[in-house]
């Protein structure tokens, strides 16, 4: 039997992003990208670099600095036939547009009794790690996800990132994507004939059978780092990349829990009111009596992520803390 | 302007129905078969009429938590609209909206937002998406003088005149935002003035005169219909009831709404439709006769609606879809 080896492409994160906007861009007329510096400058970690030259002003369309108009914007060309994906620059401003995307893009479907769709994407970039001080740093992909109303992906490999657009755009409702802005220069080898991923499942990124953790975004690959270390140490960790945040796969959670008995949780946003906290409460109810352990979270400190490095570093869910947190459990 | 006997017959045959339709949903409110907020558009009947008879059906409305006038001069049904405010499943949002969330597809009537200047930007979206797709309606957004110290506002003229948009800025200038007067919130109370520094076309408008409001409607609507891109008017106008039926009015004197009243623009257009010999006295009174039938059959309509059943309490927060493999 002949192993037929599929062609694959060096890339990075950024260039899977891009590559799948170029995509869709070229697939369906419909769709469009505005926001903050996404078409002269090119986008401010450089995702949309040179789709002004390709697709033209319309359909990269550069905003004043108006988060709640241009989101609101988006909502409107969405409830209008168009399929409009919306860069706010990073979940720090998302904040101005907060109205725009809880009040209308959330709700319009619901208070109309069903009668609207809003295949809108927002894409935004998230996390800390740069140095960049408390109103750069945020993580509100767990605020985000609370609203019923809107999806919430959180691409992490070079798959999804290439993949997980044109699906939140065949979504009919509203779709928001956090880009963990330490992923952009991410490296690796990516299917040349990648394409549309799932928006529904969540993924295990490496199998285990001691413990099961679980994280999505910029603290995947930390934790398949934390596996690795474990691994050294004779400890088979399983990782689950949630991928989706809302609605949650708790069926694959829950699957590799019934394995495991013992789990713990990364997640960058603050540890109150956590989606940490949102996936233990789901085991207690669902699968408390599979626990063999108490299940541990490593989420960011109660503490606005501060400009110094190593307090920055220590605010932030580590290689090592996630380790530590590990071995608690299967003590 | 000077109307033809089908067109003044019209007009007031909408205001009378918004008219007679705000006091029986206040009758009905006292009575606790509408709950919630309750915003009466009673005084303002002018603005909404007076534009809707300027717009086409190709174009979309967005309006404000007080548009049950907007609604209905937009022609979506008394009976669904009370239905809604019942919170019945054959309301015009099923239910789910109320009086302040009023929508119709059909109608391209996007709501009934009860957020001050919520719907400014989806206005330009909108507009900008028909741009983009060739289409000729425009977008025309109702909201109150309140909403112009939102920042909303100011973002959305910006960016409704940076990229040309056919859409129209509806401003309802009824002089308090709930209770507090434009002089003592806006430094500048010109409004045309506002639109203008961001190179918006605009102009002010006597809100208590339906001809006037039809005849500047008409002729912002052809401005931006030509392609020249949004304008802005303002309706110089006054709501004759407390802001919700909540409101005790301390923020105003009695002798301030009686001179208003004064204004009244039903009475007002019914008086000079007479002796201008547009209507008689006989026409007006079958518009009465008819709209009070139009009104006792809505009530009908809402009392004998369903509830729906607490099962599908969930629905229509996303749409139905097939799992992706």
């Amino acid at each position: 039997m002949n192993a037929v080896t599929a062609p694959v492409v060096t890339t990075t994160y950024r260039e899977a992003l891009r590559m799948a906007l170029r995509e869709a861009l070229q697939r369906d007329p419909r769709v469009f990208l505005m926001g903050e510096d996404v078409g002269r400058y090119g986008g401010t970690y450089a995702v949309s670099k040179g789709l002004l030259e390709e697709f033209g002003e319309e359909r990269i369309r550069d905003t004043p600095l108006s988060e709640s108009a241009f989101v609101g914007a988006g909502i409107g060309a969405a409830l209008n036939g168009m399929l409009p994906v919306v860069e706010v620059m990073t979940c720090n401003f998302s904040l101005l547009a907060l109205d725009q995307i809880l009040n209308n893009a959330a709700t319009l479907r619901h208070m109309s009794g069903g009668q609207f769709n809003i295949p809108l994407v927002i894409r935004m970039a998230t996390g800390a790690g740069r140095q960049l001080a408390a109103q750069h740093s945020h993580s509100f992909e767990g605020w985000y996800a609370h609203i019923p109303g809107i999806r919430v992906v959180t691409p992490a490999t070079l798959e999804d990132a290439r993949g997980m657009l044109w699906t939140a755009l065949m979504d009919p409702d509203p779709v928001i994507m956090f880009e963990n802005a330490l992923l952009y220069n991410l490296e690796g080898e990516l299917a040349a004939d990648a394409g549309a991923v799932d928006i529904d499942r969540a993924a295990v990124r490496r199998a285990g059978s001691d413990l099961t953790l679980v994280t999505y975004g910029g603290s995947l690959p930390k934790t398949l780092q934390a596996a690795e270390r474990l691994a050294a140490q004779n400890i088979s960790a399983e990782v689950i990349d949630l991928r989706t945040l809302r609605p949650l796969d708790m069926t694959t959670v829950l699957a590799s829990l019934a394995k495991t008995h013992r789990m713990v949780i990364i997640d960058e946003g603050w540890k109150s009111g956590s989606l940490a906290a949102e996936i233990m409460a789901r085991v207690m109810e669902q699968a408390f009596y599979e626990l063999d352990a108490p299940i541990e979270r490593v989420c960011s400190a109660e503490v606005p992520i501060p400009y110094a490095r190593h307090l920055e570093q220590a605010a932030i869910p580590q290689v090592e803390t996630i380790l530590a947190a590990a071995l608690r459990t299967v003590k | 302007m000077t109307p033809d006997p089908m067109l003044a017959r019209n007009l007031l045959h909408q205001m009378v129905r918004i008219r007679r339709f705000e006091e029986k949903s206040a009758e009905l409110y006292s009575a606790g078969k509408i709950r919630g907020f309750l915003h009466l558009y009673i005084g303002e009947e002018a603005v909404a009429v007076g534009v809707m008879q300027a717009l086409q059906p190709q174009d979309a409305v967005f309006a404000t938590y007080r548009e049950h006038g907007h609604a209905l001069a937009r022609g979506l049904s008394a009976g669904a609209i009370m239905a809604e405010m019942y919170g019945k499943v054959e309301g015009c949002s099923h239910g789910r909206g109320g009086s302040m969330h009023l929508f119709d597809a059909a109608a391209k009537f996007y709501g009934g937002n009860a957020i001050v200047g919520g719907g400014l930007p989806l206005t330009v979206g909108y507009a900008l998406a028909q741009k983009m797709q060739q289409r000729s309606g425009l977008a025309a957004c109702f909201f109150g003088e309140g909403a112009i110290a939102e920042g909303e506002f100011h973002e959305s003229m910006n960016l409704a005149a940076l990229w040309n948009v056919p859409a129209l800025f509806l401003c309802e200038n009824n002089l308090y935002a709930m209770g507090t007067a434009l002089e003592r919130s806006e430094a500048d109370t010109n409004l045309v003035e506002k639109a203008a520094s961001y190179r918006m076309a605009g102009k002010s408008v006597d809100g208590m005169d339906v001809l006037a409001v039809v005849e500047a409607a008409q002729q912002a609507v052809q401005f931006v219909r030509a392609g020249n891109g949004p304008y802005f008017l303002e309706f110089r106008t006054y709501r004759f009831r407390a802001h919700s039926m909540f409101d005790p009015e301390l923020y105003r004197s009695k002798a301030e709404v009686e001179r208003w009243k004064q204004r009244c623009p039903i009475a007002g257009f019914s008086a000079r439709a007479i002796s201008e010999g547009w209507l008689t006295s006989e026409t007006i009174a079958a518009i009465e006769t008819e709209v009070a039938r139009e009104i006792a059959q809505a009530v009908e309509f809402a009392e004998a609606g369903t509830w729906e059943p607490v099962e599908t309490l969930t629905r229509d927060v996303y749409t139905a879809r097939t799992q992706t493999e």
